[in-house]
């Protein structure tokens, strides 16, 4: 198992013939993802290297039947052509996409929230994330696949190359990934490091999670809150930007610290208060990772 | 990005919110000709971006020319925590009966707007939510449906706003709301929203942060923010479309992805040293990008010794290997440089770095052994081996 992503994925690309989705959109399809289709309004009938490109998400749905879309398109078409593949019925969006609007990703938010209280199941990851990767079975986004192995660890991080950091020292020490989830660093992500560890307590094949966080926001303090009360896997944590001044975005729209609040100690304490270990530099996170799941695999021989 | 008090106010007066009749003005004569139009008393009011203006004595009330050619003489060019005073704000001054306060923010956590009302306004609005939370009213809105009126009115009458104004508060509430709707706004803030003698409900203030996302559907905000005061290098890596954040210390920083170079600040600063900037040079840097942002790190003088921190994903150590040598042979650093390339090629990045034979530059491979040489380097030690 795996979580949000494998060999069932059928994957359809918003964006696909723009010169970073197409790229990126072959790159998927190398891996061994099943990249069904792609959607750029005005070249429908047109394909990209075999793969047929539709006008709407509703005409994509209709022909190839897409369980997955991946968002490639630049912000101010985003929050449309996410809503729309929801409306069509993909259950799982992917938006790659940074710089959208966080007005637009509100809207975006509680559209989706309310579709789902009708009964409608999109969920929602990012917008500007790196994507999802199944290591050996697939990948949507941008992740470079080298640097990972398949294996029992999950991650789920609101930083990109962050995560390839950690995934790859992983990967040095000898461990593998179940999936690793990249959320996003914008204000308002679709998914929340709780809904991915949700995800993760209840995937078999996930022993323990890695969850990289920053500054800004309160999802790591939630998480805390959730990994207490719910989670029986061992949760290991990175928080980045402990030097980050108040009031200063850092890089990703969602990374400010607000007056006293979303600084890094204040994650890192929250976290330590409910028995999870943080680590002090991406290195040390994954080391403590490794040392859990060595301890594990050691008592279970 | 942040607006200035006066900016604030000109948005809310455009979507109806009352404000008093003032003007910007940048020297005293502006600012004798300016209390004349709006009337005397007024108050003069110093433009920047921090808090505490009326304790470091940039806000003053003026009954009279004299009095106001005083202190705006004072005011404009003072040093308010390090921002220079180069625009004060001359209204005419208001009679306040009752001081509430107003705001509309995003609010991460519930992922929807939310709209806050107190009767204990013209204070630290954080003391009152943490010691009296029963006088803080907070409302969460749908986004999709938008402030009714009806809510607007529930707010300011359970908040406790004087029955006679609870309409006055209610379509503030509404206009604060509009201002954070239409004109794509994180906070729309008002402290203090002041009832009048005559009972008229005023914006007395006002903090803005507008989504820097959004700017292109508001072509009119563009201009707005505090240029003048913001920090020239950042002003410079905005308009490069370089992501960068000048901070107080003397080692260069430059990485690519935000997380990544928020955790080399931190790995840095972890060994001894003090980062001088923050700079994400994205991830698909190519070697102009790397030039470019070489350039950048190296204008602050303050920077004694450069840490490139690079994992490649889509990017590629030896287009950023080549980007660094075209960077020396362009700019010739002074100060030395330490690399860490990891990732995609890295073995050919750190090949072409190495046949290069840069002068001062070394090489590293793990982030924790960069952050010590680059502390060392910038301490004035030597390190091992150049690469």
């Amino acid at each position: 198992m795996s979580v949000l992503v494998d060999e069932r994925t059928r994957l359809c690309v918003a964006g696909i013939t723009g010169r970073e989705g197409t790229f990126h959109t072959l790159n998927n399809r190398t891996y061994g993802t099943d990249v069904v289709g792609g959607v750029t309004p005005g070249k429908g009938g047109q394909d990209v290297e075999g793969i047929p490109v539709f006008d709407s998400w509703e005409q994509a749905v209709a022909e190839v039947q897409p369980n997955t879309a991946m968002i490639f398109v630049p912000p101010r078409f985003a929050a449309d052509s996410i809503l729309e593949a929801a409306a069509a019925g993909v259950e799982l969006v992917i938006a790659i996409t940074e710089g959208i609007p966080a007005h637009d990703e509100l809207r975006v938010y509680n559209t989706i929230e309310r579709e789902r209280a009708g009964g409608h199941s999109t969920r929602l990851i990012g917008p500007n994330c790196p994507g999802i990767l199944s290591p050996g079975k697939a990948n949507v986004g941008i992740i470079p696949a080298s640097f990972f192995e398949a294996g029992n660890v999950g991650v789920v991080s609101r930083s990109g190359t962050l995560t390839y950091q950690i995934g790859n020292e992983i990967a040095r020490a000898g461990f593998g990934c179940s999936t690793i989830v990249g959320i996003g660093g914008d204000p308002v992500p679709g998914s929340s490091f709780v809904d991915i560890l949700e995800l993760f307590e209840a995937d078999e094949e996930t022993e323990l999670v890695v969850l990289s966080g920053e500054i800004g926001g309160s999802a790591e303090e939630e998480a805390a809150e959730y990994i207490a009360e719910n989670m029986s896997k061992p949760v290991v944590a990175y928080i980045a930007g402990f030097t980050a001044p108040a009031g200063k975005q850092m890089g990703h729209a969602g990374a400010i610290v607000s007056g006293s609040a979303g600084t890094a100690a204040a994650k890192a304490l929250a976290l330590e208060a409910k028995g999870v270990r943080v680590g002090r530099t991406p290195t040390e996170a994954a080391l403590i990772a490794v040392e859990v799941l060595g301890g594990a695999s050691l008592a279970a021989s | 990005m942040d607006l200035l008090e006066y900016q604030g106010k000109q948005l809310f007066a455009r979507h109806g919110l009352r404000v008093s009749q003032g003007k910007p003005v940048t020297n005293v004569q502006d600012a004798v000709t300016a209390a004349a139009e709006v009337g005397y008393p007024v108050v003069v009011k110093a433009q920047v971006l921090i808090g505490g203006r009326g304790k470091a004595g940039g806000v003053k009330l003026a009954a009279d020319e004299s009095e106001l050619r005083e202190h705006a003489a004072n005011i404009l060019g003072m040093d308010i925590k390090g921002h220079t005073v180069r625009t004060v704000w001359i209204e005419h001054a208001s009679d306040i009966a009752s001081e509430y306060y107003a705001s509309v923010l995003l609010d991460r956590s519930a992922k929807k707007p939310l709209v806050m009302f107190s009767v204990e306004g013209g204070v630290d609005i954080e003391e009152v939510a943490e010691k009296t939370p029963e006088k803080l009213i907070r409302h969460h809105v749908d986004p999709l449906a938008g402030l009714t009126r009806a809510d607007a009115l529930r707010i300011a009458s359970e908040g406790g706003a004087d029955r006679d104004v609870v309409e006055g508060v209610a379509d503030a509430l509404i206009a604060l709301y509009e201002v954070w709707m239409q004109e794509d706004a994180t906070l729309a803030e008002i402290n203090p929203l002041i009832v009048t003698p005559e009972r008229e409900v005023k914006a007395l203030d006002s903090k803005v942060s507008l989504d820097g996302n959004a700017l292109y559907r508001h072509p009119e905000n563009q201009s707005l923010s505090d240029s003048e005061n913001e920090d020239p290098l950042e002003r410079r890596a905005k308009e490069e479309g370089v992501q960068y954040v000048k901070l107080d210390g003397d080692i260069g920083i430059l990485g690519n992805g935000a997380g990544l170079v928020m955790s080399t600040l931190d790995v840095v600063s972890q060994a001894g040293g003090a980062p001088a900037n923050f700079l994400d040079a994205g991830g698909g840097s190519n070697a102009e990008t790397i030039r470019q942002a070489v350039d950048l790190i190296l204008a602050n003088e303050a920077v004694r010794a450069v840490l490139v921190n690079i994992f490649a994903g889509i990017t590629r150590c030896d287009e950023v290997a080549l980007g660094l040598i075209g960077a020396f042979e362009q700019i010739k650093p002074s100060v030395p440089f330490v690399v860490r390339l990891d990732g995609t090629n890295d073995a050919e990045g750190r090949r072409l770095l190495q046949e290069a034979a840069l002068p001062n530059v070394h090489a590293a491979t793990t982030m924790s052994e960069a952050a010590e040489m680059v502390v060392a380097l910038a301490a004035g030690q030597s390190v091992g081996a150049p690469a």
